[in-house]
């Protein structure tokens, strides 16, 4: 039954298409070129028309922006690149023209409206595309772009599908087109009405809002209980969408200010260097996948986890010249130590400046980084979570290292008691540079995360040093528990603040607020002791 | 005094002389941007700009049968040392021109010591207006030539009717915001249509303001985000906009601070449609254009180099300047002012600007969608050039103010009270 009903429309659909158009789709293709964007739109709508197998590829890429005007032979082609070379390819029957030199092809430019038409007419296309992914994206297509003429193609697709999540979409595109077009009988709409209120995001809202000016009075009333139902279900989907987005910024803050709780919470150096070293690990990701993008193309998922490790290795070691360099000799005198290091953190910033330039470095996320899933209403995106449970992990793995590792029962006894782990035959000299070097290494892995969401830029570092105090002498030096809360806490404070105050005035309060806290409790969440507190 | 001593002293005469002579064959420009520091990823581009425009102009001969010297300082991204290095590079180095700045603060920094001793400077970076200087001549943009057309642009093409203002806390978009404001409450926009937001310098968590402008956008009005956010916070910025999946045909964002170079760190695939108004693009087809990419590139050694609006302004500046010193034969300080108003070269465009009276340029005023390759294609264009407006129409307080320096020798006379307001 759906089988013969589908090649019924089909036939409709494409004798239907061939008296609207007598024109072949050559000859419509090369008109796209002229005129306007409103020229082009109807161009479009003739493409659609043509009933054309190849009418689909041609808006596809269209609608990429890769057709071009061939100028050396007049064709319209696909352009495509092959490591950094345009090639072309002819958009109807497949033939390669070779290389295209520069400014040797004219791209058909699109604007917004214009891709907003293809999108629709690519969708009227595909409603019965046997990919039910393409179905999918046809019928959220329909439900963007509303159009009357849509109602029969989108009730037959309805009828013939049979995946859950289409079938939904397609009803749901039906219920716009059927309350836009304001046809059908009462029942029609209020059953409509109906599947926008199970939606329930926004844009269904927006559907709804004029309907409650409506003439008919229980079309009015539904729609206005609909949307009172909608705005109670935003509003607590709101409140989780705030803590997820302060659980964010926590963690990029607990990431940025990790390393620190080591050299300044645990060792009590003022390590102004420490975004420097984050940079550096933002850098190291960025010469990573230059590496991969030349030689390794198909690498290019993995390129996080290869410089992860790198970026440790490279700040650590960073650290560990640094420490037995300039800081050891300073022990104790922290002013000289704080002016120190903040020279060498020009020192670096001018390095990396000079070798990478000062322009921004672009930073790719990898496939399984980009773009977002729902959770009921609300976004939560691939690359914010990642980071989240890197930096959970992160805090995990340092964790052991102290309790549980020779390394950290040494690092706590010199911290401790300096004297007293000497002569237990601790090479204290070797330890501090050890503790340095992993707080080090640690800003570098923190800087391979960060490059996914910041500007990989010799800046980078600056932006995070405030915050990065902040979050630890909130805390409690010393206790790495307490750059957790305090990392958590900051982040979701500020999160709820935001909305109330704007961001600038969110952030002047946070700190306000942890210099009065600090009066208070002068050594933070966790007070501990350590070598920071004796001196 | 016997002649051989008369003699001696001749001929150390005639040596000091031939020294002056000589010192004085090279015109020095002084190129004032910053190499360090928070703007040196927009800025050092210019100096590298300044640098080829000089070498070029000496292949051709110099000018004056002179040959130009360029004498470059880093100002650091301090806005106190951009003072200092100014007074540096007239007194110290005795340049006769100086091309430099990018920020406002930067500008209003060195304002005092041009006018003091007297030079020139070339700024040419778009800006909020509400100035006009005798010894400034400014080449970026005015808000009537960035800002009013690309609304004009959204409200007209795109249909926009709500708007969400977003920038940076300083004073360019705080003065931009509050001239679009004013205009688009007078094209009858109610208030609750607009909302204004701001952000501090290198905001990079921008997960609430992006969801709010989404929740903002979702109330059956088309919504579009006018950005006058600037630097290195755009790029955080749009990746969230990317992942939380705001399309440039569902809220569409005009961006006044994002150039190529801006992109040029950036995978712009998700960013496909949104949209930025400048003077030029790189992406613009014509001869001038062209030639001045493939310099460039030689130049740089770098086929990745974009060029950019800034660059531009500074090529128009750069040529008037020559133009204005071949046509009085000196580079002193006041004949080249009084030489520079209506001078005209041939901007990358395809057009020719013209230097206005109230030291501002023609420019014409292109909107740009962001394309996935890092460039913009150009979707609208001014039928012709717009001439810069120093005192924005939109704003009570500068409506009646004109600039006219050859004219009034004014540059903020008040046409209703008919006095000068300032200088």
């Amino acid at each position: 039954m759906t089988q013969a009903l589908r090649f019924v429309i089909a036939l409709t659909l494409s004798i239907w298409a061939s008296l609207a158009s007598s024109q072949s789709l050559e000859d419509i293709i090369l008109t796209l070129p002229d005129g306007s964007f409103e020229d082009r739109a109807l161009v479009v709508d003739q493409i659609a028309q043509t009933g054309d197998d190849r009418a689909l590829r041609v808006l596809e890429v269209l609608l990429s922006g890769d057709l071009h005007l061939l100028k050396s032979n007049g064709r319209m082609v696909e352009v495509y690149e092959i490591s950094r070379d345009d090639f072309a390819r002819d958009i109807l029957n497949g033939e390669e023209y070779g290389e295209v030199p520069r400014r040797g092809a004219t791209k058909v430019r699109v604007n917004n409206a214009l891709r907003r038409d293809i999108r629709t007419a690519i969708g009227v296309m595909t409603l019965q595309h046997p990919d039910p992914d393409r179905r999918l994206a046809a019928a959220e297509a329909a439900f963007k772009s509303p159009d009357p003429d849509q109602t029969d193609i989108l009730r037959a697709a309805l009828e013939a599908e049979t995946e859950a999540n289409v079938r939904e979409a397609m009803a749901e595109a039906l219920a716009v087109v059927t309350l836009q077009s304001g046809e059908g009988t009462l029942d029609n709409q209020l059953a409509a009405v109906a599947i926008l209120q199970d939606r329930g995001d926004t844009e269904a809202r927006t559907i709804l809002v004029p309907l409650m000016d409506s003439e008919t009075p229980e079309l009015a009333t539904a729609a206005t209980d609909a949307i009172e139902r909608i705005d109670q279900i935003q509003r607590l989907w709101g409140l989780a969408q705030n803590i997820w987005f302060g659980l964010s910024l926590g963690s990029v803050l607990l990431l940025a200010a990790i390393g620190l709780a080591i050299t300044f919470g645990v060792m009590g150096v003022i390590n102004m260097a420490h975004g420097e070293l984050v940079m550096l690990g933002a850098y190291t990701t960025f010469f990573v996948q230059e590496i991969i993008r030349n030689s390794f193309p198909g690498l290019f998922d993995w390129s996080l986890l290869i410089a992860a490790p790198l970026a440790f290795v490279i700040a650590g070691g960073v650290g560990v010249a640094i420490e037995r360099g300039c800081v050891r000799f300073l022990y104790g005198r922290p002013l000289e130590t704080l002016l120190a290091t903040w020279g060498i953190s020009l020192i670096l910033q001018q390095t990396v400046r000079s070798i990478f330039g000062p322009n921004n470095r672009e930073v790719g996320n990898p496939s399984w980084m980009s773009g977002a899933f729902e959770v009921g209403q609300m976004t939560i995106t691939y690359n914010r979570l990642w980071i989240l449970l890197f930096a959970l992990a992160v805090f995990a793995v340092l964790l052991i290292i102290l309790k549980r590792t020779p390394l950290g029962l040494q690092m706590r006894a010199v911290t401790q008691n300096r004297a007293m782990a000497a002569n237990m035959g601790i090479r204290t000299g070797w330890v501090d540079a050890m503790t340095f070097g992993l707080g080090a290494g640690i800003a570098g892995l923190a800087g391979v995360a960060l490059s996914q969401i910041d500007n990989v830029s010799p800046n980078l570092g600056q932006s995070y040093i405030v915050d990065s105090f902040m979050v630890v002498v909130f805390g409690g030096a010393g206790n790495i528990w307490g750059t957790l809360a305090g990392a958590f806490t900051l982040g979701i404070v500020n999160k709820f603040l935001e909305p109330w105050t704007g961001a600038v005035l969110a952030k002047i309060l946070v700190l306000v607020a942890i210099i009065l806290f600090i009066q208070k409790r002068p050594r933070g969440l966790f007070a501990v002791r350590g070598r920071a507190v004796d001196q | 005094m016997n002649a051989f001593s008369k003699t001696l002293l001749g001929f150390g005469a005639a040596t000091m002389l031939m020294t002056t002579t000589a010192m004085a064959e090279t015109i020095k420009v002084g190129i004032l941007h910053s190499l360090s520091g928070t703007m040196a990823i927009s800025e050092t581009t210019l100096k590298d700009a300044m640098l080829m425009l000089i070498e070029e102009q000496n292949k051709k001969g110099g000018v004056n049968g002179m040959m130009l010297e360029p004498v470059v300082v880093d100002p650091a991204s301090d806005w106190p040392l951009f003072a200092e290095k100014a007074r540096e590079l007239i007194e110290g180095n005795e340049v006769d021109v100086v091309f430099g700045c990018w920020t406002s603060v930067s500008r209003k920094s060195v304002l005092p010591v041009f006018e003091e001793l007297n030079s020139i400077l070339f700024y040419p970076v778009q800006y909020e207006g509400e100035e006009s200087q005798r010894n400034v001549f400014y080449t970026g943009a005015a808000p009537n030539q960035q800002a009013i057309p690309a609304v004009d642009y959204l409200m007209n093409e795109e249909g926009v009717e709500r708007w969400v203002l977003a920038g940076t806390d300083y004073v360019y978009p705080r003065t931009t915001n509050k001239i679009l404001e004013a205009y688009l409450q007078s094209k009858g926009v109610a208030p609750e249509d607009i909302i204004i937001n701001y952000t501090p310098f290198g905001h990079s968590d921008w997960q609430t303001i992006v969801s709010d402008i989404k929740e903002f956008g979702s109330a059956g009005k088309k919504t579009a985000v006018v950005s006058t956010i600037n630097g290195d916070a755009n790029v955080p910025f749009y990746k969230e906009l990317g992942n939380q999946g705001i399309s440039a045909e569902d809220i569409p964002v005009v961006a006044f601070s994002v150039g190529e170079e801006e992109l040029s760190g950036l995978d712009t695939e998700p960013l496909v449609g949104h949209l930025a108004a400048w003077n030029y693009f790189m992406s613009v087809d014509t001869a001038e254009n062209d030639a001045f990419i493939d310099s460039w590139i030689e130049f740089t050694e770098d086929e990745d180099r974009v060029t950019n609006d800034p660059m531009e302004a500074h090529y128009i500046g750069f040529n008037m300047w020559v133009k204005a010193v071949e046509s009085v034969g000196t580079t002193d300080a006041d004949a080249v002012i009084a030489a520079l108003p209506g001078t005209e070269v041939p901007n990358l465009t395809g057009g020719t600007s013209i230097m206005l009276p109230n030291h501002h340029i023609t420019k014409p005023v292109l909107v740009g969608e962001i394309q996935d390759d890092g460039q913009f294609d150009v979707v609208w264009e001014t039928d012709g050039l717009v001439p810069g407006d120093a005192w924005s129409d939109h704003l009570p307080e500068s409506a009646p103010l004109k600039s006219d320096w050859p004219g009034l020798n004014c540059g903020n006379y008040n046409t209703v009270t008919e006095t000068c307001g300032g200088s």
